[in-house]
């Protein structure tokens, strides 16, 4: 088969097709190029490189803490400094450190082990980035202002209140944190909609690489995971800025409730956070194993069954909390359980080597270092799922150890073993050795004594988050051991980074493919291009190098699949989700100063609102808007031609005029983020209706009354218009989108006003009550949701117009509609819950 | 101390500080605390003997050309990743329920309650008699009587703080707006350790307080010596 999707070309044209790829997708030169870059390469490694400074940072940090603790009564930190050391050493390395840098290296892996060439949305890629490093820098420009936050990493309430944590600390980090977590939240959208859609020809999807799949639980994790905080975080800034009360038991708020969603997410987060490691794992144990892995649909189903189980657990963080024993033991057993999936990828490993010829280079060095660390840390993890052991260690070191030995062990020693492995395909040239190898003696030796007293420690009565210790508890010298072997292991992990820097310029020159691996991304030349594949390739097995043999050179030459240039314009290939069948011809933008302009005015907004300058903010929301208008107006080219040549008699749909379109995807990804986002604000007001004597408390009351019939059936029309588009289109044309979409923008702006006095007129402030909160705050989230509804609308018909959008080319039309019913039934959701239930209860 | 801590030594290099403390879970004076322990050992060597297997089995792996079937990839994968776990998880969860009932000292009767608040930084105990009304008060001391059940209700007056004594029993958090209960009993006298277990504010690292262990005569002594004025008798 593939030899028949091959042109022959007159002599030349090889080269100069080779050329016009590259100029279309190399980056612009200079500064102004590395700015405005969007191709997943260069986002990918920066994403890499920013996460290794953020590791460096919060390994600064924790070598101080290490300092303080090595000896009772020391004065390195005094308790504020060490408070705040602490929380962003933890802060640092989850949100900072630990997510991005797995995204960086799914970002610049994927597209290549995939066979694509580029992932489906460059600048929502990009515009990530600028997020997650003014996110960090915003976080960690309260030290600058004396407001660094101290409230611990999980920022418990009410510590963390207004009323116990008066400063500006707390919302350096509510807002800091949730601005970097928008990178995870884009890079769900764009990974899921990458790994459904854009893989390679032929790659069915039981022949996707396993980190491939690994990626793909882990972003559903963070599309279902993340919303939690995210929504805790907007519930304790909008309670500490604007007097709210949802966590104050005073006005029937509960400070459990914050302790739930922050869990709700903390538990999903280190799965987030280990999965993709062992991703890796599969990819460097089968290349050094020099066979197919063993047990591939047991690893798919373990990964699938660990991303689920993931979200039962969370309560185990809230043991000690006073939650009746029958709960606890469910969430005992789950937590117990997901030790199962993650055995089985274990022995599928153990397997895969003892089924094969293993050869010992230094990526399976550090991945030896992982299965010691992290099956240590796994099982001390089974050991504190166990209610009554939990009653002693938990909030103590021992803990500490554990989370140390499953984080260090499962995703460091794996990253390590990652990044040696690339490394060669970065940078065409291979590290040095006996650098490698000594510091991984180092990091490995340097660990393991650091942090396995703490087990004992803990047990000793060691406590967390201690500025220090009374010398009675018998634990100082092992603390002075822990300290000492830190920095062992503070040194290994800089000279790994170095080794790997240094490794750009000054490695030995190494051949293509050094490792004799089977998967895509090692086809491809050095330096890799822009563009990665000259002709995409067609793929018949998961290890298609090991299978065909010809694949790397035919890739290298523009006679294939999308090896011709003519358009002009970045182009890679959409396949079907199950079946990798080729679909649609996806054309991408290219560089772009709109994804830096657009975090930069966020950064701003930000700014602004935690200087306590709302106009501010507002103002630089509607700047904001406008740069989303203009992003999205410079989407479709309304010149391009519905179908075009992929390749030697293969035409295909462009995405606009496919059923399949990425745009499509990503709006059902948004909108399950969204869900869950909104799921959560609906558990919020539960929990607290359970927690109170009296729901509405007098003199508040909630009830369906006239007006807010009537805003229930405006929004049905909304509903129904923006459905109504679609037929109006097909008989009009893109013209035909006005009428619907602007009576569907009135009647939103009709609900709103309804909604609003419907609202205010049975209920009071919202500082006097949590129910009076919760209720102004649904009613607020669900009336953000109609105002984006009815801009998306008018911009789609404004769209329609112009002539982007038309019956040949429905995709916006689809998603104006689309977000219409998405918001109708959120809002549905929201007026039963407001309106109706108070009664029902 | 506890013999089973020298067994231990050899793996936890290096044991100079032994498994006894003021605050130490591995050295229990009461019977939660025991049972906890024994649980703590079980897991131990459960983890050690597991740990060791994954490590043989990598090393052994690595070494030498073991020519394992896809037959045997199987089986191996079902032995190691879906037999083994499942079974050592069933027998923990047996393991742990059975002391269950010691742990929470739910089987017998409380003879003594104590209200205790946390607050920025310091605890402070109410002793409460029969009827609920406060008999004596301390801060930053507890007075427990020998060999007896004593019921805590634990409050917090502003942030979340934790109640622990190791040596005794798990810990129960001190939340706002709920009362927690705990059940101890001591039965080793003389004086041990209990410290706020939950992230408080600057001075959480020394939140923490002393706990006399009386034989009951001292018990009722100490009571009187810290009395409480009690309603209507009388007070400045």
């Amino acid at each position: 088969m593939s030899e028949a999707r091959m042109d022959t070309l007159p002599p030349g044209e090889n080269s100069r097709r080779l050329a016009a790829l590259a100029r279309i997708w190399n980056n612009a030169p200079g500064w102004r190029g590395q700015l405005t870059a969007v191709n997943h390469g260069t986002v990918g490694l920066r994403f890499i490189a920013t996460g290794f400074a953020f590791l460096l940072a919060g390994g600064a940090l924790a070598m101080f803490i290490r300092l303080q603790l090595a000896w009772p009564g020391n004065q390195v930190l005094d308790p504020e400094r060490y408070a705040q050391f602490v929380t962003l050493h933890g802060t640092t390395m989850m949100f900072l450190f630990a997510v991005p840098i797995m995204e960086g290296f799914a970002m610049y892996l994927l597209p290549k082990m995939l066979g694509a060439r580029d992932l489906p949305f460059p600048r929502l890629g990009a515009f990530g980035y600028w997020c997650y490093l003014f996110g960090g820098l915003f976080l960690y420009s309260g030290l600058l202002f004396g407001e660094a936050p101290d409230g611990g990493w999980f920022m418990y309430v009410p510590l963390t209140d207004a009323t116990y944590s008066p400063g500006r600390g707390v919302d350096f980090w509510l807002i800091g944190v949730t601005f970097a977590e928008i990178a995870a939240v884009t890079a769900a959208v764009e990974l899921i909609v990458a790994i459904l859609l854009c893989r390679a020809p032929g790659m069915d999807i039981r022949r996707m690489p396993l980190f491939a799949w690994a990626m793909l639980v882990t972003a559903f994790m963070i599309a279902f995971g993340f919303p939690p905080l995210i929504l805790g975080s907007i519930l304790l800034e909008i309670q500490r800025a604007f007097g709210f009360v949802f966590f104050d038991v005073a006005r029937g708020g509960d400070p459990l409730l914050w302790q739930h969603l922050f869990w709700l997410f903390g538990h999903p987060e280190v799965y987030i956070i280990f999965l993709p490691a062992a991703g890796v794992v599969s990819m460097v144990v089968a290349t050094f194993a020099r066979r197919p892995i063993a047990g591939y649909l047991w690893i798919v189903l373990a990964l699938v069954t660990t991303g689920f189980l993931s979200f039962g657990l969370w309560v185990h963080h809230m043991f000690a909390v006073g939650i009746p024993l029958l709960a606890l033991a469910f969430f005992s057993a789950a937590s117990m359980a997901v030790a199962i999936p993650t055995g089985i990828q274990v022995f599928a490993w153990l397997a895969t080597l003892w089924a094969g010829r293993p050869w010992l280079r230094v990526p399976m060095l550090y991945l030896v270092g992982f299965f010691i660390t992290f099956v240590g840390g796994g099982l001390t993890g089974v050991m504190v799922a166990l209610v009554p052991f939990d009653w002693q260690v938990h909030d103590t070191h021992f803990v500490v150890a554990h989370l140390h030995y499953v984080l260090i062990g499962g995703l460091m020693f794996p990253m390590f073993a990652g990044l040696y492995y690339w490394l060669p395909l970065a940078s065409g040239r291979m590290p040095s050795e006996s650098l490698s190898r000594t510091a991984f003696w180092m990091v490995f030796v340097g660990f393991h004594l650091a942090f396995l007293p703490m087990h004992l420690t803990g047990l000793l009565g060691m406590t967390r988050r201690a500025y220090s210790y009374p010398e009675q508890l018998g634990v100082h010298w092992l603390n002075l051991l822990s300290t000492a072997a830190s920095f062992v292991l503070a040194a290994g992990t800089v000279a790994i980074l170095i080794d790997a820097a240094l490794c750009f310029r000054h490695g030995r020159p190494g051949r293509r493919n050094p490792w004799r691996a089977g998967t895509l991304e090692w086809a491809l030349p050095h330096p890799v291009p822009a563009y990665n594949f000259a002709s995409l390739p067609v793929v018949a097995d998961r290890y298609p190098l090991w299978q065909d043999r010809g694949l790397a050179a035919r890739t290298a030459d523009a006679t294939g699949l999308l090896g011709d240039p003519a358009s002009g314009r970045r182009e890679s290939m959409g396949t079907s989700i199950l079946g990798g069948v080729p679909e649609q011809v996806i054309r991408l933008p290219g560089s772009s100063w709109q994804p830096l302009l657009a975090a930069l005015a966020i950064a701003a907004l930000l700014a602004c609102f935690i200087a306590r300058l709302y106009l501010g903010s507002v103002l630089v929301l509607v700047v904001l808007l406008g740069q989303f208008c203009a992003w999205a107006w410079t989407t479709g080219d309304r010149h391009a031609p519905a179908r075009v040549q992929a390749g030697p008699r293969l035409g295909l749909p462009v995405q606009y005029a496919c059923r399949n379109a990425p745009g499509w995807w990503a709006l059902v990804v948004t909108l399950l983020i969204d869900g869950s986002l909104f799921a959560s604000l609906v558990f919020a007001y539960f929990y607290l209706w359970l927690g109170t004597e009296a729901w509405p408390p007098a003199p508040m009351h909630a009830g369906a009354d006239p007006t807010a019939r009537v805003a229930l059936v405006l929004l049905g029309v909304c509903w129904i218009a923006a459905a109504a588009s679609a037929r109006l289109m097909r008989r009009g044309g893109g013209r035909a989108l006005a009428l619907p979409l602007g009576v569907a923008a009135l009647a939103g702006a009709g609900f709103l006003r309804a909604q609003w006095q419907a609202v205010a007129s049975g209920t009071g402030a919202p500082g006097e009550h949590a129910y009076a909160s919760v209720v102004w705050t649904l009613a607020g989230f669900h009336s953000v949701h109609v105002a984006v509804a009815m801009l998306v609308g008018l911009f789609v018909a404004a769209r329609g117009q112009r002539g982007y959008v038309g019956a040949e080319r429905p995709l916006e039309q689809r998603i104006a509609a689309a977000l219409w019913a998405y918001v109708a039934a959120q809002g549905a959701i929201a007026w039963g819950v407001i309106h109706l239930f108070p009664e029902w209860a | 101390m506890d013999r089973r801590c020298w067994l231990a030594a050899p793996i936890v290099p290096p044991l100079l500080a032994g498994c006894a403390g003021p605050q130490s879970a591995l050295d229990p004076a009461g019977p939660s605390a025991a049972a906890i322990a024994g649980i703590w050992w079980g897991l131990f060597w459960m983890a050690l003997v597991v740990w060791m297997l994954v490590t043989a089995l990598l090393l052994a792996g690595l070494r030498r050309r073991r020519h394992l079937s896809e037959a045997g990839a199987r089986r191996m994968i079902v032995a190691g990743g879906l037999v083994l776990p499942t079974g050592v998880l069933l027998g923990l969860l047996v393991h742990g329920t059975l002391a269950s009932d010691r742990v929470s000292g739910r089987s017998a009767d409380a003879s003594h309650l104590v209200a205790v608040t946390g607050r920025q930084w310091h605890w402070d105990f109410v002793y409460l008699g029969d009827d609920g009304r406060p008999l004596a008060a301390s801060t930053d001391l507890l007075a427990m009587p020998l060999g007896r059940m004593v019921e805590f209700r634990i409050e917090s007056a502003d942030v979340i703080h934790s109640f622990w004594i190791p040596r005794l029993g798990g810990k129960i958090d001190a939340i706002p707006g709920r009362t927690n209960v705990l059940r101890l009993r001591a039965d080793q006298a003389g004086s041990i350790r209990g410290q706020c277990a939950e992230f408080c504010g600057l001075e959480h690292a020394f939140m923490g307080f002393e706990v006399q262990v009386l034989a009951p005569a001292e018990y009722e002594a100490w009571l009187r010596d810290n009395a409480v004025a009690q309603a209507g008798e009388g007070s400045p």
